[in-house]
């Protein structure tokens, strides 16, 4: 049943909102519906698919397994903190290159997670990518292509580009 | 010019500067950006909230529905039952004889009877989602319980319990399509002289599962005098007619648009009920009304699919060859048919299309639709095909187990390769490359060393296994096609309307429908190649019953082969005005210009002599005393397209090497490769993007994802915990090799794409697994394959060779 309101501050893509929520409010709905960032998709709200991962103090979070309220004091990175105005950022660009999204429903989830991780582990290989990839679900690429495009942009920030899909051998 | 696309040799072949390149994708900026505008993103001032209340028994008369506590709590605004809201039934018909096919209804809510888990009872209305679930927890349905119906066996048992007063026996459909001559004949012959093989496959039921589920707002315009509907839907006007006709008002007063879709796979091409609901509850409470479907409802409610028994037998003669096939087919359907396409979606299809890729003489198939006590099904990618391909391409290695055959060979010797052909199965298809693929699909793995592997792994222990399968697969299906189903509605064409503004750019519509497959951009390439001006320069507008005279919208494959026609000929119609506009302006003869190429018209005997389409626009709009006598001002043209006969058929071999660890029974790929063959390539990452989605999918069905319930009807598989959907780790690399035989009768040479991967998967991965356990004796024929099942059966494997050294 509904429950008393309160005021929580939250700090999203570096801008503080005074919000009235129920403390069963999460945090992915929040952000979606209170504060209109819709890039935030939501999949399955039960903390599997990975469509809903935003950053928490730079730690990809499934935004649909908190509770707006437990977001207080921390700073949330959404998809809509990525990139200047119209200009896309090398990870963003990357999926486009290798054409790592059709529907584009997950994508914000894959970015989102692909940001943190390589913030964590700069130095992942193509293997550990796949990996930390296959934390989100994704219905639509197969996966490759995303795996691909996040190992690009990890070799890129390294200053060696060109790591795409390697053909196996017997 | 701007935009200059990266030209990939392989398909440039002088065709154009657009058909054939990767070009970036159109819609990719926003969706990146988290801009992109999905159905649940969409929010209105005053919006309401819907939810439904469920059946929790599988089989039941209902016998009371109780909302008065629903409607007291906070935050509820109304709610509704079926007698309630007093709503027309959805109806899909086909044009078959009651013997062969009988009609049900399927309700908006559930009335008088339950029929499945999940099955919408009533719709609760809340100022906001929580509160929806508040009132949802709070209604009580009485029900008087019946026997459940969840499998073949209790579903055509003597004493069977009715899911439908109407189909005594839960049959649906029951058609013997084909019964040639010689079929007996040929078996017998056989059995003297020749092996036959005797197989019962199934797969398991599985979920589409678009990672975006289903959802609707709805709104009343008074300054449309409509009801404006905004869903994530792959038929748009098939939703229209639906929601008009059981709302029983003019199909006018309905417009229905389409926003970024999160996939579709066939599940939302069909008109699913609580979308009536919700269109019907924004006119009641005037006030918009938003539904959006959640996972658990998805998995256990949503539209499902492809739970399939074969039992087929195939007579050889001693060289390989099939000289009779004989199938029975049952497919279990669930608690309705689904509109437009019936319960008869998945046999028909399964029916008319068995005999695939090979040259069988004699055949005889009986296809049944049952229905029983589980979600309704909807055609998902591949539609039956992923099955009968499977059950064919067991058959061929099975045969070529017992004639010891190699697994290419016995394909090789039967495979179609004079085309046109005419099947035994009365359809004609269209030239494609099946040999060529399985001859490519064998040398990539002989080459590259995965065969000599596959004989070493045996002395060293351990069980690895290639498995081909070779198929093909209709798409484009035009009117003739569709009309040969007897559905009562005949879908087919589509219709494009191109229009150029006063500075030369256009906006083409297609009656198709985009979730996924970059319809923005390969629709865009094809009228930019057409009209020859740059891509930035076209603009694709789909997805609007306002918009687009009629659409059948996206599935089976159609939206490039008759999508893209349709574009390409409305885009050839304008280049053709605008040509008679500019010749007049030259003055000089309409034979002495052309298209540019750089968007503009040239004059041939003297190429100085050009304007530009701006110019041209210009004239037509702004200045039109210049316009010759006999052309009207504006610049647009409509063309509709059809493909005639039988469609056109792509083709694919895959090819795949796994390794199963006898320690966990996990099947691991170290190789898939994929030889596909859609025609002419409009965008060669897009196709490999499909075919790796595709196969993807397929796998998912042939190891993993299973719809199960227990035996009383209840869904136990209704989280992502149980619904086991492959991640990054379990779907491997894929090389996709292009094949190029261009359709004759599209006109674009283009053959559908969207299918294929998901098709061929299944097969191949079974295959693959059966050839890793090729010396234990085990042959596994039913999809999805568990670890428990490969562990299984590698432990038989080591008892009996226990046994056999005691
Ligand atoms: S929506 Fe949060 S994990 Fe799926
Ligand atoms: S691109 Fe559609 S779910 Fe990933």
């Amino acid at each position: 049943m509904t429950s008393e309101r309160q005021l929580v501050v939250l700090a999203v893509n570096g801008t503080e909102h005074e919000l009235l929520l129920e403390p069963r409010q999460i945090l992915s709905d929040v952000l979606r519906h209170e504060l209109g960032l819709t890039g935030t998709h939501v999949g399955c709200e039960h903390g599997v698919c990975g469509a809903c991962t935003v950053l928490v103090d730079g730690e990809p979070v499934r935004s649909c397994l908190v509770f707006a309220v437990q977001a207080e004091d921390a700073e949330v990175r959404t998809v809509e903190s990525l990139g200047e105005g119209a200009e896309l950022t090398d990870l963003q660009q990357a999926f486009r290159a290798h054409h790592g999204l059709q529907c584009g429903f997950c994508t914000a989830g894959f970015l989102m997670l692909a940001e943190g991780f390589l913030l964590q582990e700069p130095d992942a290989g193509r293997d550990e990518v796949r990996e930390a990839v296959s934390a989100n679900l994704c219905r639509c690429t197969g996966y490759q292509n995303i795996v691909d495009a996040v190992a690009d942009t990890a070799a890129r920030r390294r200053g060696s580009p060109g790591s795409s899909t390697q053909e196996a051998a017997p | 010019m701007s935009g200059e696309p990266a030209r990939d040799a392989r398909f440039d072949g002088g065709r154009g500067r657009w058909v054939g390149a990767s070009v970036p994708r159109r819609e990719d900026p926003r969706l990146l950006s988290g801009r992109g505008r999905f159905v649940d993103d969409v929010h209105l001032t005053g919006m309401l909230h819907a939810g439904f209340v469920r059946a929790t028994v599988a089989h039941a008369h209902l016998t009371g529905v109780d909302l008065e506590a629903t409607r007291a709590v906070p935050g509820v605004v109304a709610a509704f039952d079926a007698a309630d809201l007093d709503l027309g039934d959805v109806v899909a018909l086909l044009d078959r004889p009651p013997e062969e096919f009988t009609p049900t209804t399927m309700p908006v809510l559930a009335r008088d009877k339950i029929r499945f888990v999940g099955e919408p009872v009533a719709v609760v209305v809340a100022r906001d989602p929580y509160a929806v679930e508040d009132g949802i927890e709070a209604t009580v349905v009485s029900t008087d319980p019946l026997p459940a119906v969840v499998s073949e066996q209790t579903a055509l048992a003597a004493d069977a319990p009715a899911v439908h007063d109407e189909a005594p026996g839960n049959v649906l459909l029951d058609v013997t399509m084909f019964d040639t001559p010689g079929v007996d004949e040929a078996f017998a012959a056989a059995a003297a002289d020749g092996i036959v093989v005797d197989l019962v496959t199934h797969s398991a039921r599985q979920n589409a599962l678009p990672l975006e589920t289903r959802g609707v707002v709805a709104a009343w315009d008074d300054h449309d005098d409509q009801l404006h509907v905004q869903i994530c839907t792959q038929v748009p006007h098939q939703v229209r007619t639906v929601i008009a006709h059981s709302m029983r008002v003019p199909e006018r007063t309905v417009r229905v648009t389409v926003p970024d879709m999160g996939g579709g796979f066939g599940q939302k091409c069909v008109v699913g009920r609580e979308e009536i609901a919700v269109a019907a509850l924004a006119r009641r409470l005037d006030a918009p009304v938003k539904w959006i479907e959640d996972r658990r409802e998805a998995l256990t409610a949503g539209f499902l699919a492809r739970e399939q028994r074969y039992r087929s037998r195939a007579a050889f003669d001693t060289d390989g060859h099939i000289t009779a096939l004989d199938v029975d087919i049952a497919c279990d359907m669930g608690a309705y048919s689904c509109y437009p396409f019936t319960a008869g979606i998945e046999p028909l299809m399964a029916a008319a299309e068995m005999p695939s890729v090979y040259r069988v003489p004699a055949y005889r198939v009986r296809a049944r639709a049952l229905t029983t006590n589980k979600a309704p099904s909807a055609p998902y990618r591949g539609v039956s095909r992923p099955q009968y391909v499977l059950a064919i391409e067991r058959v061929m290695e099975h045969a070529a187990r017992l004639l010891d055959l190699d697994p290419v060979e016995i394909r090789r010797r039967n495979v179609i390769t004079e085309f046109p052909w005419t099947g035994i199965n009365a359809v004609t298809y269209d030239p494609g490359s099946y040999l060529e693929s399985l001859e490519l699909a064998e040398t990539i793995m002989r080459d590259e060393g995965w065969t000599a592997l596959r004989e070493r792994a045996l002395g060293e222990g351990r069980f690895v296994g290639i498995g081909y399968c070779c198929f093909s697969e209709r798409t484009g299906y035009g009117s003739e096609a569709f009309a040969k189903r007897k559905m009562q509605v005949v879908p087919g064409f589509d219709i494009s309307e191109i229009r150029m503004d006063t500075t030369g750019a256009v906006v083409v519509t297609s009656g198709t429908m985009n979730h996924g497959q970059s319809h923005e951009t390969t629709l865009a390439q094809i009228v930019a190649e057409k009209l020859g001006i740059d891509i930035a320069q076209v603009k694709l507008r789909q997805g609007d019953t306002e918009r687009i005279a009629y659409g059948w919208g996206t599935f089976a494959s159609r939206s490039a082969t008759i999508g893209g026609s349709a574009v390409s000929l409305a885009a050839g119609r304008l280049g053709e005005l605008l040509c008679r506009i500019a010749a007049h302006l030259l003055e000089t003869r309409p034979e002495n210009v052309a298209l540019d190429g750089e968007g503009g018209v040239v004059q041939l005997d003297d190429p100085t002599q050009r304007i530009s389409f701006a110019d041209i626009a210009d004239v037509a709009y702004l200045r039109a005393h210049l316009l010759p006598k006999e052309v009207e001002p504006t610049l647009s043209a409509t063309a509709s397209f059809d493909v005639p006969g039988d469609g056109t058929f792509s083709n694919a071999t895959h090819a795949a090497v796994v390794e199963l660890d006898p320690g966990t029974g996990r099947v691991e790929f170290l190789r898939y490769a994929c030889v596909e063959d859609c025609g002419v390539v409009i965008h060669p990452q897009v196709v490999e993007g499909q075919a790796r989605g595709g196969i993807a999918q397929g796998i998912a069905g042939a190891l993993y994802e299973q719809v199960t319930y227990a035996d009383n009807g209840e869904p136990s598989a209704a989280s992502f915990i149980d619904y086991l959907v492959p991640t990054a780790t379990e779907v491997p690399d894929i090389s996709v090799d292009h094949l190029e035989t261009p359709c004759a009768t599209t006109e674009n040479g283009a053959k559908g794409a969207g299918e294929g991967g998901t098709i061929g998967a299944p097969a191949t991965v079974l295959n693959a697994v059966n050839d890793a356990l090729r010396h234990t004796g085990v042959e596994l024929d039913d999809t999805p394959v568990h670890p428990q099942t490969v562990l299984a059966a590698l432990d038989d494997a080591a008892t009996s060779r226990e046994e056999a050294t005691a």
